[in-house]
């Protein structure tokens, strides 16, 4: 027979190493007698002798365990953790079966000690000692734990509370911080603790945070157990705001006036523009574009995003909508796709900064997928609602020649967004003579996973890009004489 | 008028407050106070302190620093048209009361917010020297959650962000329609560009400089939001509509969602009914499968005709009730994703039942020492030792999650 005498200080290391040694050395459990809290050791012993030493490895799942359990209330902790050890040098896969009985009783333990740690970080009232103004201000608190959770815990207040020095008292064990040094000692019966100013502050808080219309106990109750509550300053109100509650909610309700319906306000506000054409001031155009509230895709979006650039350029160019960036910053052209076109207009001359840029829809039209939005194409109807703007925009720049990219911008200038790649590279002219010239989206690029055709399709939009410009400076070499 | 004390301030302005949802501390950056030149600790999760009689956690010292204000939204209890009691801390005041609170192991940190006085850039900019205080004067480690007013100048936001864990904007209401109705000098499109910027700047934190110098750190634990339900006509599928695009949109944290509940001297524009806490309780079970469970919006809100989530019963087993074909599941075979649809069962417990799968095959009893919910879960699955048998298609299957009804009281 063998006696392992755990100290009630630094139980979790001792009990390691009595394990360790135990385990080494093949000892089963039955022939271990754990104790523990100073009760009276077991009949046999007497002629009991202590745990061996050794050196042995365990699966690193169960030491985190154990560090745990060896705080639990339950005398019998020992022996079922050294038992399920036992057990452990057989099937190692044995910590991820979650439906074993000895570990899921284990399991449950480990999750009471974590628990009541949990409980003490949230539940230990501090109250001042001493000299409020002394370089490092004085601290006590009185509390009573289920289990022995003193010493595992007591590193979290260590870091939290390290410029001043504090002590928790509890019927179990002290602990004890001064100078930046923690401590553990024997426990203490209750002491008085000072009265703190602090504390009346604390309990007009919680009395007035508490909103009696909505009165739930239960909830209360299964977090905050009533066998903490003597400890608490604050729980001495609780039976006074439950009772008053129900009077105090009703007394809101009935001082409270009637209303009309608010279904006028609505109807009031879907009131539909009936004018389709802008007639508004130039500096007024971003604003009004802001405001629309023809489709029903401003409503998801953040913002509208008008087109930007110099009013008086050769040059417009029209994308499709924005995407995530532009809905965000509310400017054109800044996302991915904006970028990789910046780069290749850089590349092939194309005057990008003269330019007037903006979209065929002014509005991001997206699908929300997780904490994700998916880009999705705008349908004829949103393009035809939103006509209204890239007219007005067309009106005010008066282009010389204009860059479709993709369908969309195609569909939105010349009526059709068909046979986009057979149409690339082409000038098509629009009802009032404006030459628009089709070309592929950046973004198209960004999509096409296979590599030989997205290179294809760059050195298409490179070509197109370089089309452009030379026609600007064609026209301009043409004119200038 | 006499000079109010700390107390009444504090009696007053922590009334204010008890409106706002948001209570979580958790989600920012690691940090400590070990090394002894100041004070608090954040390790990730956050602590709730104390339980107030509403169930609701008491976390952060959630106070107004004025209830003055220049607006008139007809919920709020402390719009300009309302006659409750008024107060206003100074900096120094709230500074104070975070330290001590903190000190004695009352908080987790500061939650503030604040009726809009003279103007939102001089009240944000109160708000951010109160913050700055705290980080730098007092080198406060704790927890700081900002209410950010939207029209504030950008740049006061940007300064918050960078000494709060955690900025909020509130969307107020369900619908834009309902924004312009009930808070007339609020731009539901203002509050949108606040976050998508505040969404961007967190963003542009993120990128380190050609050096590899990491910038400070913007609003680390995120940014949330809450909606007011039951103050206006929409439905839940409406509510849930425009949480997931805010999710999507501006990578919120949380959408907290709010019951309308009676105010004192509340506006004659606003329903009289008590809150709708079950319904708040459902939208927030419905939030978690969305963001969780990889459930879609539609599947949740089509259940019912209505477009509003079923009061009785949990949305998940709503589901499951509408959709039986897919049951039993054995739950030896079945995928995770289709172990995630199960009534009574969380990530944990299919977690647990996935590893615990590879060793051997699961019996009814392990699953109860798993933690699963059998009362609810029994009727959907098949596992060793158990087969629902016509339980999955029994007519009352409904009525047994069910509450009774209940009878009407007559006065």
């Amino acid at each position: 027979m063998y006696h392992a005498e755990m100290p009630v200080i630094g139980t979790a290391e001792a009990w390691r190493c009595a394990a360790r040694g135990f385990l080494a050395q093949g000892i089963p459990p039955e022939a271990i007698l754990w104790n523990n809290d100073g009760t009276a050791p077991d009949l046999f012993a007497s002629q009991a002798r202590p745990p061996p030493n050794g050196d042995i490895h365990v699966p690193r799942g169960f030491v985190a365990l154990a560090d745990k359990v060896v705080w639990h209330s339950d005398p019998s902790r020992f022996s079922r953790l050294y038992g399920f050890l036992w057990r452990l040098r057989g099937a190692r896969g044995l910590m991820s079966d979650r439906g074993d009985v000895d570990l899921a009783r284990l399991r449950q333990m480990e999750k009471a000690v974590s628990r009541c740690q949990h409980k003490m970080k949230a539940f230990v009232r501090f109250r001042e000692l001493g000299d409020a103004d002394a370089p490092r201000r004085s601290f006590a608190a009185w509390f009573e734990p289920t289990h022995h959770t003193v010493e595992p815990t007591a590193t979290f207040f260590a870091r939290r509370f390290a410029d001043m020095d504090w002590r928790i008292l509890t019927p179990d064990v002290a602990a004890i911080f001064e100078g930046g040094e923690l401590r553990f000692e024997p426990g203490h019966p209750r002491p008085e603790l000072p009265q703190d100013a602090s504390e009346q502050l604390w309990i007009t808080y919680f009395r007035n945070i508490f909103n009696p219309a909505r009165l739930k106990v239960q909830a209360m109750q299964s977090e905050m157990p009533k066998k903490y509550w003597k400890n608490m300053p604050e729980a001495a109100a609780i039976p006074e705001l439950i009772a008053t509650a129900p009077a105090r909610a009703r007394a809101m309700a009935e001082a409270a006036p009637t209303l009309p319906p608010l279904r006028a306000a609505r109807v009031q506000a879907r009131l539909p523009e009936a004018n389709p054409y802008w007639q508004g001031p130039a500096a007024e155009l971003p604003a009004a574009i802001n405001s629309c509230t023809r489709c029903p895709l401003y409503r998801p979006a953040t913002q509208a995003v008008p087109g930007e650039g110099p009013t008086d350029a050769d040059l417009m160019i029209v994308g499709e909508q924005p995407g995530d960036q532009e809905d965000l910053v509310g400017r054109p052209f800044v996302g991915p796709a904006g970028q990789l076109f910046d780069q290749l207009a850089a590349e092939t001359g194309l005057p990008r900064e003269a330019a007037y840029i903006t979209n065929a829809v002014k509005h991001f039209k997206f699908m929300p997928r997780g904490r994700k939005r998916l880009h999705q194409r705008p349908n004829g109807s949103e393009i035809h609602h939103c006509q209204v703007w890239l007219r007005a925009e067309l009106d005010l720049v008066q282009p010389k020649l204009i860059l479709a990219l993709g369908a969309t911008a195609a569909e939105a200038l010349l009526g059709s967004g068909k046979d986009i790649l057979q149409r690339r590279g082409t000038i098509e002219r629009r009802v009032d003579g404006t030459p628009v010239l089709i070309t592929l989206h950046p973004s198209y690029l960004l999509r096409v996973p296979d590599r030989y055709l997205r290179e294809r399709a760059t050195e298409d939009l490179r070509a197109d890009l370089r089309l452009a410009a030379d026609w600007l400076v064609q026209r301009e070499t043409l004119i200038e004489p | 008028m006499t000079r109010q004390t700390l107390d009444q301030k504090l009696a007053i302005l922590s009334d204010a407050a008890k409106y706002d949802a948001s209570c979580a501390s958790s989600g920012s950056t690691k940090r400590d106070s070990r090394d002894g030149k100041g004070l608090g600790s954040n390790e990730g999760t956050g602590i709730c302190h104390a339980y107030a009689p509403d169930g609701r956690c008491i976390s952060l010292l959630k106070i107004l620093m004025t209830n003055f204000c220049i607006y008139d939204c007809t919920y709020c209890v402390n719009r300009v048209s309302s006659n409750v009691p008024r107060a206003r801390f100074t900096v120094d005041e709230v500074v104070k009361l975070t330290i001590e609170f903190y000190r004695r192991n009352y908080i987790e940190g500061l939650f503030l917010s604040s009726g809009i006085i003279r103007s939102p850039d001089a009240t944000m900019s109160e708000m951010v020297q109160i913050a700055r205080k705290l980080r730098q004067e007092e080198n406060f480690r704790g927890y700081i959650h900002l209410k950010t007013i939207p029209d504030a100048a950008p740049d006061l936001i940007a300064e918050a962000g960078l000494l709060a864990d955690r900025l909020s904007i509130n969307v107020e209401m369900p619908s834009d329609a309902a924004v312009r109705e009930h808070a007339p000098e609020k731009d539901p499109g203002q509050i949108r560009k606040a976050m998508g910027d505040v969404r961007l700047r967190k963003e542009a934190a993120k990128d380190r400089s050609h050096t590899g110098r990491r910038p400070p750190r913007f609003a680390p634990a995120g940014q949330s939001t809450q909606m007011i339900i039951g103050a206006d006509g929409s439905n839940d599928a409406m509510v849930l509509g425009q949480s997931t695009r805010l999710y999507s949109s501006y990578k919120l944290k949380r959408v907290y969602y709010s019951a309308f509940s009676p105010i004192p001297d509340s506006s004659a524009k606003l329903p009289l009914i008590s809150p709708p806490l079950q319904r708040e309780h459902r939208l927030y079970q419905a939030d978690w499968l969305l963001r969780f469970y990889d459930f879609q919006l539609d599947e949740i809100t089509s259940v019912t005709p209505d477009g509003n989530l079923d009061l009785h019963i949990d949305p998940k087993l709503a589901w499951a009730l509408a959709h039986r074909e897919m049951y039993p599941l054995d739950v030896n075979r079945a995928s995770r994703e289709m172990l995630l649809r199960v009534p009574g069962f969380g990530v944990k417990t299919v977690n647990r039942i996935l590893s615990t799968r590879r060793h051997r095959s699961l019996r009814y009893e392990d699953l109860l020492r798993i933690g699963a919910s059998m009362k609810k879960a029994r009727a959907f699955v098949v596992a060793g030792g158990w087969t629902p048998g016509r339980l999955t298609d029994s007519v009352d299957l409904r009525a047994q999650f069910a509450p009774p009804p209940e009878q009407l009281a007559l006065f």
